[in-house]
């Protein structure tokens, strides 16, 4: 084992993030993320799923004939997925009615899959759990700051709370309605993928093709 | 019958299932860098989607919506909280059987479609499919219908991403924005751009 334990845990967040490096389960950080406070229980509910299918799926990964190890993982995951989906349907009505289908399609989450098949099926089950919780961390802090961004030069407010004032109830702000809409969290978050690697270069991508300066005779 | 038209024109256009609800994004960005593997699996996509919809519609109604076992019995039952795991399983039979239909009938489709078929399980953008048509309650022809026409939106939109990535991978972009982060915000323009169509009735 190359990683602590630690390592296992704070490595997702920036040096391994699942969404800005391993472009993993950005299907619903884009969606959620209008609202900080829906963001927040996606990122809660991501994590948790995580965390319990990899370990879930490690516990029995010798067992699991490898031709059918993804319809395995599959039932793993949608049991879990139902689970949460019916917890949110009883204790948080509103948000589960706002998330719709997105708690539904935690299941084809890359990162649930992604990280059953790359990690928990090759490591014991606590060592597993870590790295699902590492993971969701990961994924839920882009999705917070995508959500706070959004929602606080959206429509002026954090959780529901009035931040800045808007102009229709008096205030100073006037809300940019663009960030309510899906296109700017692609921005957001493209833009969040140039701050991440101009800060840690290591993670720049190969270019394809070099301009190449030809000296002049 | 003008209904189900402009069902079909809101998939497509409004309500693209990549650029307005985001699904099936992380094949979206892997596998828009050729325009040729793009209208591939935008195919293959296509037609998953057209049968699992109303596929899936088909189990609702006849197993798993409130009341539907009544044929055998069971009037008072529900079992709509089983939606999802019998969703899921599915998609990824269907895609199964799919993938060796083709491999026996159609050698040429399946060396075509191939290796896209087992990436497509795991697509956002089948499953989404399946739960709008719960979530909105379309009807069996309704559902075929939506299948069909957001799984051509899903395509399209893939295939202009290749087609506007294959030539910026000539263009100066800055380090750090190379590669995924450019491929954002292409998309987001994009997004843009369909947005537009959002006043479109029939």
């Amino acid at each position: 084992m190359g990683q602590t334990r630690r390592e296992m845990l704070i490595d997702p967040m920036v040096d391994n993030n699942p969404i800005t490096l391993q472009v993993l389960g950005i299907c619903s950080a884009l969606a959620v993320t209008s609202s900080l406070k829906v963001a927040l229980v996606m990122a809660i509910a991501v994590t948790l799923v995580t965390a319990f299918s990899s370990m879930f799926i490690s516990m029995i990964r010798n067992h699991i004939p490898s031709s059918i190890r993804i319809i395995v993982q599959m039932v793993i995951i949608a049991s879990l997925v139902i689970l949460v989906d019916q917890m949110l349907k009883a204790y948080a009505f509103e948000i589960s009615k706002t998330l719709s289908v997105f708690v539904g399609l935690i299941i084809t989450n890359c990162i649930v899959m992604g990280r059953a098949e790359a990690f928990a099926m090759k490591n014991p089950p606590i060592d597993s759990f870590i790295d699902g919780i590492g993971n969701g961390l990961g994924y839920g802090f882009i999705l917070m700051l995508v959500g706070i961004i959004r929602e606080l030069f959206g429509s002026g407010s954090l959780m529901g709370f009035t931040i800045l004032p808007t102009v229709n109830n008096g205030g100073w702000y006037v809300p940019n309605g663009l960030l309510l809409l899906p296109p700017s969290a692609f921005f957001i978050i493209g833009l969040l993928i140039w701050g991440f690697r101009t800060w840690k270069p290591s993670q720049v991508e190969e270019r394809e093709y070099k301009i190449q300066v030809v000296d002049a005779h | 019958m003008e209904g189900l038209l402009s069902l079909a024109v809101k998939a497509i256009f409004v309500e693209n299932l990549a650029l307005s609800f985001f699904l099936g994004m992380c094949t979206f960005i892997a596998v828009s860098k050729k325009i040729s593997t793009a209208i591939g699996l935008g195919i293959s996509v296509m037609v998953v989607q057209a049968i699992t919809v109303p596929a899936n519609n088909l189990i609702l109604t006849y197993l798993l919506a409130p009341g539907a076992l009544s044929w055998a019995g069971f009037a008072d039952v529900d079992l709509t909280f089983l939606g999802l795991i019998s969703y899921i399983g599915v998609i990824a039979a269907l895609v199964q059987i799919l993938e060796m239909v083709l491999d026996k009938y159609f050698p040429p489709l399946y060396n075509a479609l191939g290796v896209f078929l087992p990436l497509i399980t795991v697509n956002c953008a089948i499953l989404g499919g399946s739960l709008f048509m719960v979530e909105r309650s379309y009807n069996f022809s309704e559902s075929l219908t939506y299948g069909i026409s957001s799984g051509f939106g899903w395509a399209l939109a893939i295939t202009a991403m290749a087609g506007v990535r294959e030539k910026l991978k000539y263009s100066d972009i800055p380090d750090g924005l190379q590669g995924l982060g450019i491929t954002f915000i292409t998309a987001g323009l994009m997004a843009m751009a369909f947005m537009s169509f959002s006043g479109v009735k029939l």
